[in-house]
C-alpha cells in the first residue's frame, strides 16, 4: 500500500494531545515551578557571575524532570482503551510518537522561554539569537528524552515501574551532567564519569551557547541522542502495535 | 469476511511458552453475526486481537475484508471497525472532539468527518453530550460513543470485544438493539462474549472456544440440539418412585430431575401415568437446554461460574 501521509497523520495526532493542554493552560505554567524555584532559591547562591553558567545547565534540566516524565500521560491512554483504538485506526505508527512528543517538545520550549525571561529578572543576559539557538538545542534533546520516555512507558505499562525507571535513571543523569556545579571541582574518577554521559557534553554547548567556547562536541552528542531516542521509540511503537 | 486459517499465538513466559491460540480456522460470511463464546482465558481475546491487527499471530494466515492480515495489515485496518473491551475515548477529551479526530485518523476532510459526527451523535443518541468531558459520560455514554467511534468509517465487517461488560441491563438491550441495527444495515459483525443470553439473542452462528481450540459450532438452535432432551423438574414427596422410572434421574430432596427429549410434548402424557402410579406433585418446570448445558456437555465446565469468578 501507498504509505500514509506521515506528516499530515502526526499533526492530527499532536492537535489531538495538544487541545486538553489548550484547554487548561495553567498547567503550563504550573509546569515551571520547580525550575523557577532553582531559580530564586539556588541561583543566588552561585553568586552574580554565576547567572551565565548556571541557567543553561537549568534548560537541561527542565528536559530532563519534564520531557523525561512525558510518559506519564500515556499510561491512562495504555490501560483504558485508547491506544488500542487508535492502534486499530489507519493511523501511521510513527506519528502516534512522534505527535505526542511534538507536543511536549511545544510545552517545554514555551516552558523554557518563561523561566529564560525570569532568569533575565535576575540578571542572566542573552541576544535573541543566542536564546533561539538555547532553545532549539533545548528542542532537540527533548526530542531525543520524549521519545525514550514514550517507548519507556509502553513496554513498562505500569505506573509504579514507570516511576522507579524515571528516577533510578534521572538522577545519576542530573547529578554527572553538572548542572548543579562544575564537574571539574571533583576529583577525577567523577569527572571522568561524567565525561561519558552525553547529557555534561550537551550542558557544556549549552553553555557555550550563552557563553563564549565550543558546542561542538554537545551539538554531536545532542545529534546521536535524537537518532538513537527516535529510532528506539519509532522502533517499539512499531512493535508493540504489531 | 473472514477467513482464518491455523491462526495461533504462542506467548514466552517466564514458566516457558504458553500457547493461548492452537491454530484456529474460522469462516464468516458476509452479513453474518457471530458470536465468538468461551470462558477466561480461553483464547477469545488472543483471536480478537490477532484478527484486527493488534496482535501479530506466531502461526496461520488470514484474508480479513479481502486484506492479507500479514502482508497488508493497513489495508485491513482500512476496512474493519474494532471496538475494545475498554473504553476508547480518552478521558481528558471532549465528545465531539474524539469523534472528529477518530475520523481525520480514517482520512475523512475536516468538513466530511463534521457532518459525520452530527450524523453519530444523532444515531447513538449522543446529542447534547458533544461538548461534554469523555469523563463527565455515563457509562452506557462511553460505550455508545466506543461504538460510533467504530463504525464512523462505515466499515463493512466491525469487531466487538466484550461489548456489554459492566453495562446495566437497560444499556445493555440499547447496545443490543444498536448492534442489530448494524446487521440489518449489512454489516458483518464478529462479537466475542462470555454473557450466553447475549450470544444466544444476537448471533447468526456460534463459535465456542476452549483451551484454544474451537470445540464446537453452529447456530444456538444446533447447538441446544446437541445437548440431549429437555430438562424436567417435579417437585413431589415421593421423589425416590418417580426417580425409579428415569433413567438418570437425580433427587434432591422433595425435587427430581431428569432429561426427556422433547419434554414439552412429553409432559402431559408423563403426568397421566404418575397420577395412575399415585404420584403426588406438587410443582413441574421444564427447561429448554440452554448454551450453559451446551457448553458444560462440551468442555465439562460451566460457562456461568466463568462468568461470575470474572
Amino acid at each position: 500500500m501507498l504509505p500514509r501521509n506521515v506528516v499530515g497523520d502526526t499533526w492530527l495526532v499532536f492537535s489531538r494531545v495538544m487541545l486538553p493542554v489548550l484547554r487548561n493552560p495553567v498547567a503550563v505554567v504550573f509546569g515551571i515551578a520547580q525550575p523557577l524555584l532553582y531559580l530564586g532559591l539556588f541561583g543566588p547562591l552561585l553568586g552574580d557571575s554565576g547567572w551565565q553558567w548556571f541557567v543553561p545547565g537549568l534548560l537541561v534540566q527542565m528536559v530532563l524532570f519534564g520531557t523525561a516524565y512525558a510518559g506519564f500521560s500515556l499510561l491512562p491512554e495504555v490501560r483504558t482503551g485508547v491506544m488500542e483504538r487508535l492502534r486499530v485506526t489507519p493511523v501511521s505508527r510513527v506519528a502516534l510518537l512522534v505527535g505526542r512528543v511534538g507536543k511536549d517538545v511545544v510545552l517545554l520550549v514555551v516552558q523554557s522561554l518563561l523561566i529564560v525571561l525570569a532568569a533575565m529578572l535576575f540578571g542572566f543576559r542573552a541576544t535573541a539569537g543566542q536564546v533561539l539557538l538555547g532553545l532549539g538545542l533545548v528542542a532537540l534533546l527533548g526530542i531525543a528524552i520524549g521519545s525514550v520516555s514514550y517507548a519507556i512507558a509502553l513496554k513498562v505499562k505500569l505506573e509504579y515501574v514507570f516511576a522507579s525507571v524515571l528516577s533510578a535513571s534521572i538522577v545519576p543523569l542530573m547529578l554527572l551532567s553538572g548542572v548543579l556545579l562544575p564537574m571539574s571541582n571533583g576529583p577525577r574518577w567523577l569527572y571522568w564519569l561524567s565525561r561519558i554521559n552525553p547529557l555534561a557534553h550537551v550542558v557544556d554547548a549549552e553553555r557555550s551557547i550563552f557563553d563564549a567556547g565550543s558546542a561542538l562536541l554537545g551539538l554531536i552528542s545532542v545529534a546521536v541522542l535524537v537518532l538513537v531516542g527516535v529510532f528506539y521509540g519509532v522502533r517499539t511503537f512499531n512493535e508493540e502495535s504489531a | 469476511m473472514i477467513k482464518a486459517r491455523g491462526l495461533a499465538r504462542r506467548f514466552t513466559t517466564r514458566t516457558g511458552p504458553v500457547d493461548a491460540v492452537r491454530g484456529v480456522d474460522i469462516d464468516v460470511a458476509e452479513g453474518e453475526l457471530v458470536g465468538f463464546l468461551g470462558p477466561n482465558g480461553a483464547g477469545k481475546s488472543t483471536t480478537l486481537r490477532m484478527l484486527t491487527t493488534l496482535l501479530r499471530p506466531t502461526a496461520g494466515e488470514a484474508v480479513i475484508a479481502g486484506h492479507d492480515l500479514l502482508t497488508d495489515p493497513a489495508g485491513v485496518r482500512r476496512n474493519i471497525g474494532y471496538v475494545g473491551q475498554k473504553n476508547g475515548a480518552g478521558q481528558d477529551q471532549g465528545v465531539a472532539d474524539e469523534l472528529e479526530f477518530q475520523a481525520r485518523f480514517y482520512g475523512l476532510s475536516r468538513h466530511d468527518a463534521r457532518r459525520k459526527v452530527a450524523d453519530l451523535l444523532e444515531r447513538f443518541d449522543l446529542r447534547g453530550l458533544e461538548k461534554r468531558g469523555v469523563v463527565t459520560l455515563s457509562g452506557g455514554q462511553q460505550r455508545r460513543l466506543d461504538i460510533a467511534m467504530g463504525v464512523l468509517h462505515d466499515p463493512r465487517l466491525l469487531f466487538l470485544d466484550e461489548p456489554s461488560t459492566a453495562l446495566d441491563p437497560q444499556s445493555r438491550r440499547n447496545l443490543w438493539d444498536h448492534v442489530k441495527q448494524l446487521k440489518a444495515d449489512g454489516v458483518t459483525v464478529f462479537l466475542t462474549t462470555h454473557y450466553l443470553d447475549e450470544a444466544d439473542f444476537l448471533s447468526d452462528r456460534l463459535l465456542v472456544i476452549d483451551h484454544g481450540s474451537i470445540v464446537a459450532e453452529g447456530s444456538p438452535d444446533e447447538l441446544k440440539h446437541r445437548v440431549s432432551g429437555d430438562l424436567v423438574v417435579l417437585g413431589t414427596p415421593q421423589a425416590s418412585i418417580v426417580a425409579s422410572k428415569f433413567q438418570n434421574a437425580v433427587v434432591e430432596g422433595e425435587q427430581v430431575s431428569f432429561r426427556i427429549p422433547n419434554g414439552d410434548r412429553a409432559l402431559p402424557g408423563l403426568l397421566r401415568d404418575l397420577d395412575d402410579i399415585g404420584v403426588e406433585l406438587h410443582s413441574v418446570q421444564v427447561h429448554r437446554p440452554t448454551l450453559d448445558d451446551v457448553f458444560l456437555t462440551m468442555t465439562g465446565r460451566s460457562l456461568r461460574e466463568e462468568a461470575r469468578a470474572a
